[in-house]
Formats: structure tokens, C-alpha cells, sequence
């Protein structure tokens, strides 16, 4: 067991993990929060991602022992979220998901892509989800969900 | 599924960091962004007792540009190149390329000496440095050597890097100012890892016309003077370049290699950059 220090969800936590244990599996068995899913364990689906420092990452390939002084940010700390807010009521408005299991790492890939690529098109758009699979929705409705919400704050940004 | 047992050391300096490795007797590993090793460790591909994390050594992070070259170090993010956060040399061949390395996620945290280290043949990292003919300073328990990229893959998966070395910087010769380069990556979806891999670089200034042919079954194939390449598309050439990279004429491989090496030939002529 190796002691690592770090912030979750805003919060200072101290603790004891195993080192191979990765930072999904830290967060849903040893913090109980079970927001963030896992699906293939080997950075390819892109279920797992959420925010370490500020950044869109694979919860699954990075162990929670590396994450020394990191600031993580699971789907749980959006709540209050201004851009998150957008997205999912645009999600749910573009029918952006079905069973669910793919959308915290969507959300945390779609305010990544709303935040730093505020001109992005469509094709942009597809490009930067080709890291998250989805199986139900065909991505139409993801797409179009994240076009409103960079359309929203483009008509806010010119009023 | 879940990595094996592992004790973890997150050292401080780089002089520490071969320690680690050198007392781990060939059953440590080095880990960068672990988006390599961290698949491969839960996928039990890889089993290291120790892992050592360099994630702490500010060194590996620092980039400087000497004029004539960029020193980066071995811990810059695909994403650092990508966003231009690190000075380029390369008149915008390395953020492109960087740009289309996997997935932002995976880019925040993938280094470029960890790509390299690592030694995937169909990896864009050990391709390019190989195009640029860029410069790997390693740091091991006598001190610095250096490697030309050329010479530092020996085939998939395997370099000269001793159990108890790691990669410390990669320096890049600056492009002049009228350099043209193409680069083209043949896979079916986005960010996958390449099938085949060719691109050029053709430099009026230092005279440099080099290509290669990459993601085959080891190092990349450099062909040192690509001119008859370059002059307008000469099948014979092509030909014989494909078959010294180890391709099977006739093959899926073969085929699919020829189309990129054609394609990138082709995509020299236009300006750099605007390429797909
Ligand atoms: C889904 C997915 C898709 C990907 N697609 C692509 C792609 O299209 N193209 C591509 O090029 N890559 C791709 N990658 C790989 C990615 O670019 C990795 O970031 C990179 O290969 C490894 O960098 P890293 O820093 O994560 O290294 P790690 O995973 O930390 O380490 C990899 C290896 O290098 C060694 N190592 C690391 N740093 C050093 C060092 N400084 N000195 C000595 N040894 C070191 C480690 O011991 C290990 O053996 C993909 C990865 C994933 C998960
Ligand atoms: S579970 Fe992390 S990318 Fe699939
Ligand atoms: S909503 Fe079911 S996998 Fe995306």
C-alpha cells in the first residue's frame, strides 16, 4: 500500500491504495463514486474519462498512486457546472444518450470540445468523439447536442 | 482486467530514477503518461515489479530552443505539440502530427519520450524523429549518450535502451524557411494507430530529401535521398524502397504502403499543412 495525496472533487484526500490500482477503480471502490463507468480498461472507449488537472483524461491507464498532488474532477463535482448545465439539458433535448453508459466520459470529452474548441464544426466535432464509443446513439444527437450548446454560447458571446 | 502487483516510486531526480531502474534487475519499467504501458499492464501484456514514474522530474518537461535546433525534453505531452505550447522547429509538421495521435485524453498525458521509448512501429513519434533525423540524449548510470533516431529502434518494441536508461530530451534541427513536408497516415478510423505510415521532407536549405516508410514490422525505413521520389513519381523507385522496408509485393500490406508513400509524395507539392 502507498499513501497518495491528491484532490477529488474538490476535496483533500489522503489515502492508502494498492499500486495497481487505477484511478476509475480508486474513485468508484475506495471514494464511492460510482459516476465514472469502465468499459474496456485500455484508454480505447473513452467511458472512464473525467478531469485530472483541468484536463480530459483516461481514468483507466493512469493508476491513483500517479496522481501525487492531482486535482480530479469526476461527473459528480458538475453538477453546478455552467457549461456542463448547457450540455445536459442539450443532451437530453438531442436525445445525446440512451442507456447512459457511455455519457460522463462524453459530457467530460463534450465540455472539453465546447471550452477549448469554441469554432469547432461538425467534422471537428465527429473527429474529437472518436475517442468515446458509443453504442446506442448513432452520435447524430451526440453531435448535435454539442453544436447547439457551442451555437448557445456563440449567440451569447455576439449579444 | 487488472495490472499485476507492482510497487510504484515516483523519484525526484533523474540521477534517482536510474538508480530505481538499475537496482529493479530488469524487472522495473520507467512510466511516462502510462498510455502505453498502462494498456499493457492491465491487458498483463507487461508484468513490472517496479514501476518508475517520471512524471516528477522537471527536466523531462523543459524545452529549449537553441536556434539552430529544439531540445525538448522526453516528458512533453502530444498535447503540449499539438497546442503550440512548446517552440516548433518543424514549420508545423510536429503539431500536426501530434493533432492526430489517438485522443485528447490520451494526448494530455502521452509523452514524446515515452512513445518513443516504447517503440511501436506503427506509432507516429518514432516515425517523424526518424523523418527529421532527430537526436534522443539518454541519461544512464555512466552519464549522457546520444542516439540519432535512426539508430535508436532496432525493430518493434526493441531499443537500444538499456535496462537502467531512459530518455532524457529529443533534439530537433530547425526546418528552413523553405522546407516543404508531407506526412500521411493511413488508418480507418480516427485516431487509430496507423496501418502505414510515409512522409517527406524536402529542405532546399541543408539539402535534405528524405522520406521514409513507416508502420511495417520494425523500425521505419528511411530512404535517405528521396529525390527520384521527390522529381515527379518514379514506380521503380517506390518499388524498391517498399520491398528494402521488409513490404511483400502483392500483399495488403504492399498495397496499402505504396498508396501512402504515393500519397504523400503527392501531398508535397501542396502547402505544408494543408494536407488532407
Ligand atoms: C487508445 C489509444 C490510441 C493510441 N493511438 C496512438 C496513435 O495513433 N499513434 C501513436 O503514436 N500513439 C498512439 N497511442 C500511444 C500514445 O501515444 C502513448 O502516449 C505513447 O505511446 C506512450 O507515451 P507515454 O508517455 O504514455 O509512455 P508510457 O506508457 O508511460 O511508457 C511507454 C514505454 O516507454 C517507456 N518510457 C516512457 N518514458 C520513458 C523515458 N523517458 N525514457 C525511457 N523509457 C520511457 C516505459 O517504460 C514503457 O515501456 C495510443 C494510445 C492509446 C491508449
Ligand atoms: S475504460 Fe478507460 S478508455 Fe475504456
Ligand atoms: S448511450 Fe448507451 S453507449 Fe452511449
Amino acid at each position: 500500500m502507498k499513501q497518495v495525496n491528491l484532490t477529488v472533487n474538490g476535496k483533500a484526500v489522503s489515502a492508502l491504495v494498492e499500486p495497481r490500482t487505477h484511478l476509475a477503480d480508486f474513485l468508484r471502490e475506495q471514494r464511492l463514486l460510482t459516476g465514472t463507468n469502465i468499459g474496456c480498461e485500455q484508454g480505447v472507449c473513452g467511458a472512464c474519462t473525467l478531469m485530472v488537472d483541468g484536463v480530459p483524461t483516461r481514468s483507466c491507464i493512469v493508476y491513483a498512486v500517479a496522481c501525487e498532488g492531482a486535482e480530479v474532477r469526476s461527473i459528480e463535482d458538475f453538477d453546478h457546472d455552467p457549461v456542463m448545465t448547457q450540455l445536459r439539458a442539450a443532451f437530453s433535448a438531442e436525445h445525446a444518450l440512451q442507456c447512459g453508459y457511455c455519457t460522463p466520459g462524453m459530457l467530460a470529452t463534450a465540455r472539453d470540445i465546447v471550452t477549448r474548441l469554441p469554432d469547432a464544426d461538425e467534422e471537428r466535432i465527429r473527429q474529437e468523439l472518436s475517442g468515446n464509443l458509443c453504442r446506442c446513439t448513432g452520435y447524430v444527437g451526440l453531435v448535435r447536442a454539442i453544436s447547439r450548446v457551442l451555437d448557445e454560447r456563440r449567440n451569447l458571446a455576439v449579444a | 482486467m487488472k495490472a499485476a502487483a507492482f510497487d510504484y516510486h515516483g523519484p525526484a531526480t533523474v540521477a534517482e530514477a536510474v538508480a530505481l531502474l538499475r537496482e529493479s534487475d530488469g524487472m522495473g519499467k520507467a512510466v511516462a503518461g502510462s498510455q502505453s504501458l498502462g494498456p499493457m499492464m492491465n491487458l498483463r501484456l507487461a508484468q513490472p515489479t517496479q514501476l518508475v514514474d517520471l512524471r516528477f522530474l522537471g527536466e523531462l518537461r523543459e524545452c529549449r530552443d537553441e536556434g539552430a535546433a529544439v531540445l525538448f525534453g522526453a516528458g512533453v505531452t502530444h498535447a503540449a505539440i499539438e497546442d503550440g505550447k512548446v517552440p516548433d522547429p518543424s514549420l508545423g509538421l510536429m503539431p500536426h502530427v501530434a493533432g492526430r495521435i489517438a485522443y485528447r485524453a490520451v494526448r494530455n498525458r502521452g509523452t514524446l519520450g515515452g512513445s518513443l521509448a516504447h517503440a511501436d512501429p506503427a506509432a507516429d513519434w518514432v516515425n517523424v524523429m526518424a523523418l527529421l533525423d532527430a537526436e534522443l540524449i539518454l541519461a544512464g548510470p555512466d552519464g549522457e549518450r546520444s542516439v540519432r533516431a535512426g539508430e535508436f529502434m532496432l525493430g518493434a518494441f526493441t531499443t537500444v535502451l538499456a535496462e537502467d536508461e531512459i530518455i532524457k530530451a529529443v533534439r530537433v534541427r530547425r526546418l528552413g524557411p523553405a522546407a516543404r513536408w508531407s506526412y500521411y497516415k493511413f488508418n480507418r478510423k480516427t485516431g487509430e494507430f496507423a496501418e502505414a505510415i510515409a512522409a517527406f521532407v524536402d529542405d532546399p536549405e541543408s539539402g535534405v530529401r528524405r522520406a521514409i516508410v513507416g508502420a511495417v514490422d520494425g523500425a521505419p525505413y528511411v530512404i535517405e535521398d528521396a529525390s527520384a521520389l521527390i522529381d515527379g513519381w518514379s514506380d521503380p523507385a517506390a518499388a524498391s524502397a517498399l520491398q528494402a522496408a521488409g513490404l511483400v509485393p502483392g500483399s495488403y500490406e504492399y498495397q496499402v504502403h505504396r498508396v501512402a508513400l504515393r500519397r504523400a509524395a503527392e501531398r508535397l507539392s501542396r502547402p505544408n499543412g494543408a494536407q488532407q
